[in-house]
């Protein structure tokens, strides 16, 4: 099912804009996830689709063909996992995942044999009559997510499933939860303020901030070529370099780079990533600290930007330099991203 | 093992306070079950003072009894749904209602019951009739269930259970039976038990309100310490402790189920 959302907007009674006007398409089987920092809008425009918010007068959400701007929630079809899981503590994991076949009306000896149909795909069978209280986390998401999608819905909706989860659980159950969306098939639409998650999971990524989508696109296209400062900044963490600019080359303290092109109005940027320990780099700096995280060195340089600014460097040998060494820096012209900067927010 | 000082007075002094409560209702238990209360125990053991109670105030038991069930339908009719309502609906509004709802257990029963007569007085159908002491006892125990239901409610995070409901596809009736009402339950029960001990005992407020005709478990305990011979009446109070005390006991254990869950 197609989900299309047009000049949808939210303004809440106290007068705050949650989310300004958007459209936004989600093709059948995509798996879209709504990106941004907490306060973005990207729940409220969640909720909009699950019908558990009035957006204001003008926009529409459609189902494929239906229009469902004004059909109730209940009767929208749609699948939720909410952030808290919100599993009925008073049913089983069993009545939990049948709830929604349920009060659906589907008679018992159906409702049993698809709830075990899907206990057996989220791997719960072995739980199915344990109280949901008995749960760990990870067990209580899956619940979570085969109590949305044991009715069929039309769309799946996740407001940052794995948030409630530790940090060691997290990693592994993101994939395990990419897995198991793709086996379902179903439209989803996923709410995360976690850059990794997003990448991750998602087939396409649309970043939000201030209610405004900002970007959308796959997460090579975001990573690779993002729109604008904020997404560049959001998902991979680039830094501005701020220098002089003369002809094609940027001047910075701690040395000259050459630009692709002469870019004007455009600032640079860079990931640490792509900025490379090489005796013949252009660039000069004081490693500040080198920190060692496993797979590599994270190196903090100062000396090369403006002001107190550090810059970051991600270097993959097995041995680094210390804090207080002076090193030669290189960034290849195809690793800067030439940005305009960003236009004033319309009032 | 040595015990400290302190712990012997603490138990001396625990001891003489169970005393004091419990060595009167002892005796009047005892009184109750004596043949001559002034001769002593040494007239022996008797059950015929239960049997003149249960003859002359049957009726009272009977009426109490009914009234703290209708009571109590009527304060799960009432305010489950209103609990339900106020926790929804967290506004100034909402704390206003819910002090409002609460006024009867501020001012005196006596107070209340006056009020009523004076409104009600002159319709003497309603008047005369057990509806009207139960709309003075609904008045009197309907904050307790509202209170202890609102608890459990607001304890929980009842609005993601419904939002989730909702999505599955249940209608707001279906979501109310389905996941409030269970979810709530510990506090209906307790409240309900609170609501049922209550009813059974009012006495200020039935007192005012009550007519010859009908006399509760507790009216009718005043009529007879006033008008009937002391064994009788110490009968009767052992009867009264025999309906009261389970229920006691019952509401204790699910109020504290309550307030576990509500923490």
């Amino acid at each position: 099912m197609t989900l299309t959302i047009r000049n949808t907007a939210k303004t809440f009674a106290d007068g705050t804009k949650a989310l300004l006007p958007t459209d936004l398409a989600v093709g059948p089987g995509e798996i879209l996830s709504l990106l941004g920092p907490s306060g973005c809008g990207k729940t409220t425009l969640l909720r909009i689709i699950a019908g558990l918010e009035r957006p204001d007068a003008g926009s529409e959400v459609r189902f494929g063909d239906a229009d469902v701007t004004n059909l109730a929630v209940e009767r929208r079809n749609v699948g939720m996992v909410f952030q808290s899981y919100a599993l009925f503590p008073n049913m089983s994991v069993r009545a939990n995942v049948g709830y929604g076949l349920k009060v659906r009306g589907v008679e018992k000896a159906e409702r049993d044999r698809r709830v075990d149909e899907v206990l057996k795909l989220c791997r719960l069978n072995a739980f199915a009559e344990r109280s949901v209280r008995a749960l760990s986390g990870g067990q209580q998401q899956r619940v979570a997510l085969a109590r949305a999608v044991a009715p069929r819905p039309r769309i799946l909706l996740l407001d940052e499933p794995l948030s409630a989860l530790d940090a060691a659980l997290r990693d592994s159950l993101r994939d395990e939860l990419a897995a198991m969306l793709r086996q379902f098939g179903i439209t989803a639409v996923f709410v995360t303020h976690d850059q990794g998650e997003a990448l991750a999971i998602a087939d396409r990524i649309a970043v939000m901030s201030e209610g405004k989508l900002r970007q959308v696109g796959t997460p090579e296209d975001l990573y690779h070529a993002p729109a604008s400062p904020f997404v560049a900044r959001f998902i991979g963490n680039a830094m501005a370099l701020d220098g002089r600019r003369e002809g094609t080359s940027l001047v910075l303290p701690g040395g000259a780079l050459s630009l692709p092109e002469p870019a004007v109005g455009k600032t640079a940027y860079v990931r640490a990533e792509c900025v490379r320990l090489d005796p013949e780099g252009q660039l000069e700096g004081v490693v500040k600290s080198a920190t060692f995280s496993g797979g590599h060195y994270r190196l903090s340089i100062g000396g090369v930007l403006a002001g107190d600014s550090l810059l970051q460097a991600h270097h993959a040998g097995r041995t680094a330099p210390r804090a207080g060494d002076t090193v030669r820096l290189a960034i290849s012209p195809s690793d800067l991203l030439l940005l305009s900067d960003e236009l004033p927010r319309p009032a | 093992m040595r015990r400290a000082p302190t712990w012997w007075l603490q138990l001396a002094v625990t001891l003489l306070t169970a005393a004091f409560l419990i060595v009167p209702a002892i005796q009047s238990i005892l009184a109750g079950l004596t043949v001559n209360y002034f001769q002593g125990l040494s007239s022996g053991l008797t059950l015929k003072w239960i049997g003149r109670v249960w003859d002359l105030y049957s009726d009272s038991i009977f009426l109490s009894l009914w009234l703290a069930v209708t009571c109590l339908a009527v304060t799960l009719v009432i305010g489950v749904p209103a609990a339900y309502a106020l926790a929804r609906n967290p506004g100034r509004l909402s704390r206003m209602l819910e002090e409002f709802i609460s006024l009867p257990l501020a001012v005196p029963g006596l107070a209340l019951a006056l009020a009523l007569l004076q409104l009600y007085g002159t319709m003497s159908g309603f008047r005369t009739s057990w509806t009207f002491i139960l709309a003075g006892h609904v008045l009197y125990t309907l904050p307790f269930m509202v209170r202890s239901v609102l608890a459990v409610l607001m304890a929980m995070d009842f609005r993601s259970l419904e939002e989730s409901a909702a999505t599955l596809g249940a209608s707001a009736p279906t979501r109310f039976r389905t996941i409030i009402v269970p979810s709530a339950l510990p506090g209906i029960l307790a409240g309900s038990l609170t609501v049922v001990t209550l009813s059974i005992g009012e006495f200020n407020l039935t007192w005012m309100l009550h007519t010859p005709y009908l006399k509760t478990l507790p009216v009718g305990l005043a009529d007879s310490y006033a008008s009937m011979r002391l064994e009788v009446a110490s009968a009767y109070t052992l009867v009264f402790f025999v309906m009261i005390v389970p229920l006691l006991m019952a509401m204790q254990w699910a109020t504290a189920r309550a307030q576990r869950i509500a923490r």
